[in-house]
Formats: C-alpha cells, structure tokens, sequence
C-alpha cells in the first residue's frame, strides 16, 4: 500500500508575461500521477521550469492542487492552514537545496532541530536534549558543533543539520529537493550515502528531486522524467538510464558528460526548453524531437506500458 | 508602457487625494477654527456669524463634500486670516523657498554623489574614512544644529554673513549649506555603498577581463547601474523642494512656504494648510512618478518585455 | 611539447594573509585543452583570475606568468587591457549575471570589437552579427538589441562566448562555463566550445568541479586541491589510472550512470581551512594512506608515466622519459 499517492494532479498558476501583459495560465504540473510507498525512494528528474519542484510542493501539501488529488497514507491531503494539516506536517519533511536559507542564522544547530520537537510538543525539557544529541549523532555531525551557528558550519555540515532537524519529529515521508546540488563531490558522496542510510534504518519514503542523474539514479528506487510538466517516461532507475525510450529521456541521458566511454550515442538537442506559458500543441517535447511525426504535433501522448514494465509517453514507442 | 503610466498617475492622484483628507480630519478635529481665529472671549454671535460666513456650521461630511469638489474645480479656498485666496498665499512664498532649496539640492548631488562615487573607488583608503565620517556627521547633525551653530559662528562671532533674513545673495548661503550637507552626507553613503554592490558584481569583471580600462569600466559598466538606486533618493529629495524648508526657514526666519505652514497651523487657517499639504504632496508624488519612470529607462529589466522564448 | 603561450611558475595568492593558492607551475601549448578539476576553494579559477590581474587589490599574489614570455603579473594596466580579452579571454558560470543588465548585448559584443580590432559602426555590427552566427544564436538581427535578461541562460552564455571570440584570443579560459545551465543546454554549449576550438585554433582552458565535463572535452587534465596542482596526466589516463589518492576518491565517490549501483566511497572529512593547513600534503588528514612522511614536507612531483605525474609521496616513479 502507497503513502503517498497522486492522481491526476495538475497546478496551474496564472503568470504575466512580462509586468503589463494580460494573465496567462500556466500549468506547471499537467495531469501527473504517481505513489510512493514506505521506505522506497521516487526520483524526479528534468531541467528547470519542469515542475519538479513543483510536484514537490503539492506531494507535500504546502500547495493545493488545482485538478486531482493527492492522498496521504489513504486519507485525502488536508488544506494548508487547517488543525488536520498542522499535525501532519511532523509527517512529512521538506529539504531543499540551499541550507543556510533553511535555518535561522541567529540560533545554534541544536535549537534548530530542537525547535520541530517544542513545536509539536514532543517529550519534556531533557528528553528532547537527548533526542537532538541523538539526531545529531545520526546525521554524522560531531557533538561539540551542536552549539554553534549556522555560518560556522561547512555546506555539508548545514545540509546534515537541516536533515536532523527534518527527521527530529519522526516523518514517514521526506521531500528532497536537489538536496546535494549544491555541495561537492566529495562532501556530495557523505550525504548522499547518510540519506540511504537514514532511510535503511527508519524505513522514510523519500521524493528525491533532482537535476542530477547521476545522484537520482544513485538513490532512487524509482525514476520519472519530466518535461514540461508531464512525467514522459517512468520506472527502473537503472533501465531507464541504461537505455532510456522516450527521445526526451534518451537527449538528457546522453547529455550527462561521464569520465570514460559513454553507452549511449550523445544527442544534442538543439533550442530552450519551450516556456511553459507557451506550451507546443500535441507532445510539448515535439518541436526539439528529431523523430516527431504528425501526430506528435496533434495529439498529446499518454503515458502507457512498455516493455520491462516502465511507462513512457511517446507516440512512437511501442506499448508492450 | 501606456498602462504603466496610467496605473502610476492613477496611483498618484490617490496618494493626493488621501493626504488632502487625512489633513482635513486633523485639522478639523484638533481645533475650532473660529475659536483660533477670533479669540475664545469673543460674543457667541460673533463667532456663529464667522461659522456661518465659513461654512463651518455644516455637517462636517458636508464641508469635506464641498472642499473636495471645490478641489478639483480648481478652487483651493481663502485664507480665514484676511480672506485672500490661499492659493495666491502660498504662491507668493514659493520662489522665496526655491530660492534655498533648490541651491541646497544642487549641494547635495553635487557633493555626495561624487564623494560616494570616489569613496567607493578608493574604499577603505584614508579618503573614504574622511568622506565617510563626514556623511555619518552631516546626516546626524539636525539641520536645525547645524544651522544655528553656523549662525553663531559665521554670523555672530565673525560676521561675515547675515544670521537671517533675505536681503541679499549671501543670505542664502548659511540656510543652503545647513540644509545641503546632511542630505549630502546620506547621499554620499547611499551612492558609495550602490556603488561598492556594483562594483561586486560578476559583469564588473566581465568588462575587465574583456579588456576594458578601468576608467571606462567605472564610467560605461557600473556608473550606470548604480545611478539606478540613488535615483530613488534623489528623487525623494526633490520631492521635499517645497516642504524641506520648514525648520531652516523658521531658524533663519526666511519668509518661506515652510514659515507660512508653521503660522497657518498654529492659527488653524484650514484653507491655507490644505493648499500647502496640496502642493507639497503633489511634488512629493510627481517626483515619485518620475523616479518611476527613470527606472524604466535606466534600467531595462522593469521595462516588462517577456523573454525570448525559454525561460522558468 | 612546443614553446608555451601561457608559461606559470610558482604561483602563489594569499587573501590577507590567508593562502589561497600555494605554488601553481603549468604550462598551456597552443591549441591544446587543458582541464582544471578540484572542489570549491580548490584555487582553479583564483589562478586564472590572478593570471590576468582581475583579483581584488586585496589579493597577494607572486610568482610569474608569462605569456609567450612576456611577464603579466607586474605588467602595466595598458598592457594587461590588451590581453585581457585580446590574447587570453575568459568566460564565467553565471552568464546572465556575468553580462551587463543595462546594456544590449549587441554593444557588449562591439565593445571588446572596438578596443581590440578598432571597429566601429556598421562595420563592428556586421562582426557582432557574424560572431552570434558563428555561436549559434538565431535570429541574430533582432538580438543584437535585446538585453540580457530577455534571453535565456543558454543564450546568454553565447553572447558571453561571441563577446570572447571578439578579440580573436590565443586562449579562452572558460570558468565552469555550464555548472548553472540545465544538462541538454550544457550539452549545447559544451559542443559549441569543441567545435570553435576546432575552427579557430585557440587553446582551452576548462575549469570545472564536474569531471566528466573535464574528461569529455580536455586532452590534459590538472587536479587541484587546496591551492595546488596534485595530479597532472592525459585525461584518459587520468580516469583509468588514477594515482593520486585525491583523485582516486574523487573518483569513487562519483555516482556512476552504468553499471550496477555500489555504495558511494566518500572521502572522509572536508578541505582544509586556509588557515588551518597541514604541514606537508594537504589532503593527509582524510587519506587512508597517510603516514607520517606526508607531514615531512609539501610532496613534489613524481613521474608515474608518460605525461603523467603525482605529487604524492607514496607513488612509485615510473621509469619512463617524461
């Protein structure tokens, strides 16, 4: 049984363009469905204006839905602001990318994950010590850095402190936005591998988003590409990555440089990603596919089966 | 861009609008004005008879009603003093404050702008510690302060210049120099430290390594970009040309706008306050206006062109 | 190797007081591709920036740098106006905040035509329409008047790079010139910066965190840690053979995109703070190979092979000619 579960999911947001322009709307998430269940790990990979982190955001509740619905362990998201959807906050956890922005520069790393723990009204006044040295000791982050302030800490010593304080009230579900990006390889490798580990042993389902495919497919049990906001292919990581179905999938694989030889013939697309005001008709990938047909530019492709199970949505891949 | 312009006058006109209320309220409900004007001891006959001549014996929505449309006529109200129209009051006394604000602004840009901008080229050096302990000092000091010790010093220790009154062109100077440094002083800091954040920037050292002499870097790359916020405070300064007077015209006992608002408060002399409150607010909005629309020409990315294709 | 055009011995930079760059010798021929891979504050982009004197005042920095043998480092401003951007001209991570907001970017391009090839008016737009053809920017016409923030991340770095191929450089030094463009641009970009080193004959220099990006595009690779070069080898050698430990751990903990997924070998630890250096090698402290004899003394260079050396004291030199 899934945690969490999206259906049909849509998020439209009406954007000017440019400061006097007449409102348009602009579907940042476009009809995507997907679950994720207990202790496993769904990545979601595309390129920015995707609406990656997006979909982040209503899989978390902070934004409503403007078609579908997203379920929580079998039970419909509360609205944002409402009791129900209070408590279930300590339930689900957000982590994105820049940690400095995520803490409150005047207070020290154990306030901050202590916080989590006063705001829910988790255990008395030595209980919840213990429990921040525990999470402490968790993420890896030494004792004595406890009582020190976020800007005395290294990247990655921020982005572990963010996480112990992410984990302080126990979530089932972990909303990872390009947690890592913004760290080095090194540092990169040490929180990635703390991540694996903190999920082995608590059993929390993670939404890991990411521009990295190397890190998505790294951790994920899952992979779903996006393009313009619709999932355009979806399944095994390592299939997926392997060799990918949908063009899209196949230009953004080829596209990662690797040290080494490369499996998969580098396509270069050529152009921007389209804006999402200004959406293509049919297939929004058309205008940069080299293969597009007709009925590429007419008709939307649905995501459907194909071999070895995955999912793809493109006119010219076979349903299995 | 017609939109833009019709949104920022719209905008303006209510600015106007509120401040012209927001006076009548106050002033209106802090006083009777035919008490002010005709002593509390006058005969109760007398001072309904000066109600009624007035119209302040009707409801009080009413007069607001009355005033406001008067307003957009055109029509700005006497002076309860000696019922001459208090638009001709305050006109009178325009040129005379002009006559030291417009030298004080003149003071201001032409000092701080070019001080902020060397102190920012030169930061840290001796130079910019002085221009900078200047600024702190002159922006601190009231002008008030500043305008009295000037007096005690110029005026009566050494004499040279008057201590008040407007007989001649050295008049001027005491007033203008006590009203010029502070703003001076927050003009220099304001434009050093745009000057400093642009100088930060990654295109700054775009143009250097492109091979750009610095001189041409400072004058085609950041002067540009840093004239986008001290624009904002310029503006404001000229939107106080015609009120920034009040307090060194009382000191200096200049026969200004400013000298006028102080009596016609102090008498409740409701036309006459409204009509300097009118006017001020006015420039104070039309200089607001303009400073918006310099910032669409200084600065291209408020101009609202949508991307070429692409984009998040 | 030929004579080189850039020639840098010794190379230091301090930031009050702090070493930011402690010793860099390296040599670019011209025409070749050089990588220069390393974590944040390794110094890979400080010794180019110091290269070209583009360091704030506040910056110390020794040692030499010769182009074609002409000292920069204490060069006259007019001299170094003439290089930068006329025999050596560099590119950087952000583009839309390396351009100038409030100029079109027609004129940006035009500026570095006018101070280096003496180009003005029609004859100057003409070049700046054939440079945006040339970096692959359609509809040149109409973007030659547009502003920067009207294009996308994509575009703008190639006006940055139409601005560089402006002077007509002997050299482009490109600072993680696609780390803030999203995978398919970098791709874009990546092959456009292969392709006008093919047709123009400059030399490159790549500097990146992301080794693949290094490995792809560079003959050469340089891997920097803590303000030094530690290992230098051609880059297929590099990659199959790594024999810095460094560079071996950056290796591995690299996430891979074949083959069956493996835990992540971190390295241990972070970078060391300027001010907080080891004695000797400055990545001891989190090697598992470290001994004492890494304290002893900064480890010079060892030869493992041919073009390929190491500066670690546990390396057995190989018996190679260099």
């Amino acid at each position: 049984m899934s945690l969490l579960s999206l259906e049909g999911v849509s998020r439209v947001y009406a954007t000017r363009r440019g400061l006097f322009g007449t409102p348009v709307p602009v579907r940042a998430v476009d009809h995507i469905s997907f679950s994720v269940a207990p202790g496993r790990t769904l990545g979601i990979v595309g390129e920015s204006g995707c609406g990656k982190s997006t979909t982040g955001r209503v899989a978390l509740g902070i934004e409503r839905p403007s078609e579908g619905t997203v379920s929580f362990e079998g039970a419909a998201m509360p609205t944002p602001g409402t009791p129900e959807w209070r408590r279930l906050r300590a339930r689900l956890q957000l982590v994105y990318q820049d940690p400095l922005g995520a803490m409150d520069r005047r207070l020290t790393v154990a306030a901050q994950v202590a916080e989590p723990l006063e705001i829910h009204g988790i255990g008395d006044k030595a209980e919840r010590q213990d429990r921040v040295a525990a999470l402490l000791r968790d993420v890896g982050l030494r004792a004595d850095l406890a009582q020190r302030h976020p800007h005395e800490l290294s990247g990655g010593q921020r982005q572990r402190a963010v996480l112990a304080r992410a984990l302080a009230t126990d979530p089932a579900l972990l909303v990872a936005d390009e947690p890592v990006s913004a760290l080095d390889v090194s540092i990169q490798a040490q929180v990635i591998n703390m991540l694996t580990d903190l999920q082995e042993a608590r059993g929390i389902a993670m939404l890991f988003i990411s521009h990295d495919l190397k890190v998505v497919r790294q951790v994920s049990h899952e992979v779903a590409v996006m393009y313009l906001g619709r999932i355009v292919e979806q399944g095994d990581p390592e299939a997926i990555f392997a060799d990918p179905l949908h063009p899209y999938s196949r230009a953004l694989v080829s596209a990662i440089p690797v040290p080494g030889p490369r499996r998969i013939e580098r396509i270069v697309l050529s152009g921007d990603p389209p804006n999402p005001a200004d959406r293509p008709s049919g297939c929004a990938f058309h205008p940069r596919c080299a293969l597009a047909t007709a009925s590429c530019r007419a008709e939307v492709p649905q995501l459907k089966p194909a071999a070895d199970g995955r999912q793809v949505a493109c006119h010219l891949v076979e349903a299995a | 861009m017609l939109r833009f312009v019709a949104l920022r006058v719209g905008r303006a006109l209510l600015t106007i609008a509120l401040v012209v209320t927001f006076a009548f309220v106050v002033l209106r409900l802090s006083g009777d004005p035919a008490l002010m004007i005709m002593s509390p001891d006058a005969p109760p006959e007398a001072l309904a008879a000066f109600r009624q001549a007035w119209g302040l014996d009707e409801p009080i929505w009413l007069q607001y009603l009355k005033y406001f449309t008067a307003i957009l006529q055109g029509e700005l109200g006497q002076s309860f003093r000696d019922g001459r129209p208090a638009l001709e009051l305050v006109a009178e006394r325009i040129p005379a404050t002009l006559q030291l604000t417009l030298p004080a602004l003149a003071l201001k840009v032409g000092l701080g702008v070019p001080a902020g901008i060397y102190a920012a080229l030169h930061r840290n050096s001796a130079i910019d510690r002085a221009v900078m302990t200047f600024a702190v000092t002159g922006f601190t000091v009231p002008s008030f302060v500043l305008g009295l010790v000037l007096v005690l010093v110029f005026a009566v220790q050494l004499g040279w210049l008057p201590s008040g009154g407007q007989e001649s062109w050295r008049s001027v100077i005491l007033p203008v120099i006590s009203m010029g440094l502070g703003g001076a002083g927050i003009l220099a800091r304001f434009t050093r430290s745009a000057m400093l954040e642009v100088l930060g920037q990654p295109y700054i050292r775009t143009a250097s390594a492109k091979g750009v002499p610095w001189g041409q870097v400072v004058r085609g790359h950041a002067l540009p970009n840093a004239a986008i916020p001290t624009v904002t405070i310029v503006g404001f300064m000229v939107g106080t040309l015609l009120a920034g007077a009040v307090v060194v015209e009382s000191v200096f006992s200049w026969p200004g706008v400013g000298r006028l608002m102080v009596v016609a408060v102090s008498n409740r002399d409701l036309a006459v306050v409204q009509c300097i409150l009118l006017l001020v607010s006015a420039t104070m909005v039309t200089s607001n206006l303009i400073v918006d629309l310099l910032y669409g020409v200084l600065d291209p990315r408020l101009r609202g062109t949508a991307p070429a294709g692409g984009g998040h | 190797m030929a004579d080189p055009l850039v020639s840098i011995r010794d190379l230091r930079v301090a930031f009050h007081g702090l070493p930011a760059l402690r010793g860099i010798d390296l040599d670019v021929a011209p025409g070749e591709a050089v990588g220069l891979v390393g974590e944040s504050g390794c110094g890979k982009s400080v010794t180019w920036l110091a290269a070209l004197g583009l360091l704030p005042r506040t910056a110390a920095v020794s040692g030499s740098v010769r182009l074609e043998g002409q000292e920069l480092l204490a060069a006259a401003p007019s001299v170094l106006d003439r290089v930068r951007g006329g025999r050596i001209a560099m590119i950087f991570q952000d583009p839309a905040s390396a351009l100038n907001p409030v100029k079109r970017v027609g004129v940006q391009v035009a500026e570095a035509l006018r101070l280096h090839r003496g180009m003005e008016g029609a004859t100057a737009e003409a070049e700046v329409l054939r440079l945006f053809d040339q970096v692959g920017i359609p509809d040149a016409k109409r973007r030659i008047h547009i502003y920067p923030h009207e294009m996308s991340g994509g575009q703008n770095q190639r006006v940055m790079i139409a601005m560089a191929l402006a002077g007509q450089p002997e050299l482009l030094v490109a600072d993680e010139p696609t780390t803030a463009l999203d995978a398919t641009i970098q791709a874009q970009i990546l092959d456009l910066l292969r392709r006008l080193q093919q047709e123009t004959g400059m030399a490159l220099v790549l500097i990146s965190h992301d080794l693949g990006v290094v490995a792809e595009m560079c003959r050469r690779v340089c891997v920097m840690y803590a303000g030094r070069i530690v290992e230098e080898a051609p880059s297929g050698e590099l990659f199959a053979h790594p024999r810095h430990p460094y560079t071996q751990g950056l290796l591995a903990a690299l996430p891979d995109m074949v083959g069956p997924r493996r835990r992540l070998e971190a390295i241990p630890g972070g970078v060391p703070e300027p001010w907080n250096m080891p004695p000797g090698c400055a990545f001891a402290p989190r090697c598992g190979h470290a001994t004492p004899a890494c304290d002893a003394g900064m480890p010079g260079f060892v030869p493992v092979g041919p073009h390929h050396q190491a500066a670690c004291v546990h390396v057995q030199p190989a018996t190679v000619p260099a």
